[in-house]
């Protein structure tokens, strides 16, 4: 089975080396893909739509539903992962370990399954707790607004420069995924709670969709953004170029809230309780 | 483009790709796929695709690195075969 393995990994490697030899040469200018639309875009782009960075207007206007469709399957990958991994409640005590700060003394309590309130001198303790480092919880705590102000403006800044909605909702997922891992996932869900990011995850598919609805009600093509000039109080080139903010915002939203809810669902186990 | 340093970071991806595959410890795997991933955003970033490279250093050297880390922590270390 392994030697069949290696040898159809091979033959298909053969196979692809062979199938380059039909491809264009890197950058050149008489290709396929350098010939037809890509003129078109370079040049008609800021006056069209106002957005200096082509790719992001490409991503988020002219292939508008490539991204839409996109950002819907991000928000299919979070729900597919809270249905396989998500346990439902479970009833009954439970035994919870408690920590003395200060003399370090674990004690072993049997308690309810509600996740109890922080107390002053015990902490709750995972099944996998290691001592907590001052270095890394400080340095870790500090770095967290500095990384969603830096996700933000990837967002809001993709029409200047590289980023845009899902570069900038990863960076600020990572921030919170950032946050249970310093800390414990407890801390991490006490400010961003189960119900606030499966609520989040849609919202963001809800507004890329919505915008392109809107389009359409406003008598243009659907997530044709130059229909929005009526309602922003701008002309329909500006109206684009704001549309796309519009977009990555939704984008941003949906891929940031699926990715601090694939992460809850993987570290917990599904059970919402002790994270890493 | 740099024909010394492409060759470097080429042959450095398929190290990490076929060790990524070939190890037994699948947190070592993680952290291969991790170095991977950044390899071939500096491959992008070099062939002038910088919004690629950036989703590549996000998602693929960043936050999936922890979704594996997390799954093998959850899971079990050692692979089977």
């Amino acid at each position: 089975m392994r030697t069949l393995g290696i040898l159809v990994a091979a033959l298909t490697c053969a196979l692809l080396f062979y199938a380059m030899g039909d491809f264009p040469p890197w950058a050149d200018p008489g290709s396929a893909a350098h010939t037809h639309v890509s003129p078109r875009y370079i040049e008609k782009t800021m006056e069209e739509t106002s957005v200096p960075n082509a790719v992001t207007a490409v991503l988020a206007d002219y292939r508008g539903f490539d991204t839409m469709f996109e950002t819907t399957v991000i928000f299919a990958a979070g729900v597919v992962c809270f249905f396989i991994l998500r346990l439902p409640k479970k009833e009954g005590p439970i035994f919870r370990r408690y920590r003395h700060t200060l003399t370090g003394m674990t004690i072993r309590v049997k308690c309810t399954r509600k996740i109890p309130p922080v107390l002053e001198e015990f902490e709750m303790i995972d099944n996998l707790w290691a001592p907590h480092d001052l270095i890394i919880k400080t340095s870790c705590r500090i770095l967290v607004p500095f990384l969603q102000l830096f996700g933000l403006y990837v967002i809001a800044h993709g029409h200047h420069s590289p980023g845009g909605g899902f570069q900038g909702g990863v960076i600020l997922g990572a921030s919170m995924i950032l946050l249970a891992i310093s800390h414990d996932l407890r801390t991490a869900l006490a400010r961003m709670g189960e119900k606030v990011h499966a609520l989040l995850c849609p919202i963001g598919v809800l507004i890329y969709a919505g915008t392109g609805a809107l389009c359409l009600v406003l008598g243009r093509d659907f997530l044709d953004y130059g229909a929005l000039a009526g309602i922003l109080h701008v002309d329909p080139v500006t109206a684009r170029s704001h549309g796309i903010l519009i977009v990555e915002i939704g984008v941003g939203l949906a891929v940031m809230a699926t990715m601090i809810w694939i992460y809850n669902n993987i570290s917990s186990r599904g059970e919402y309780d002790e994270g890493l | 483009m740099i024909w010394e340093l492409d060759l470097v970071i080429l042959s450095l991806v398929v190290v990490a790709a076929v060790g990524a595959i070939a190890i037994k410890d699948l947190l070592g795997s993680a952290i291969l796929f991790g170095a991977y991933s950044f390899m071939m955003c500096l491959l992008w970033a070099i062939m002038g695709a910088v919004d690629v490279a950036f989703t590549e250093a996000s998602v693929g050297a960043g936050v999936s690195t922890v979704f594996f880390v997390a799954a093998v922590f959850r899971t079990t270390r050692r692979s089977k075969d």
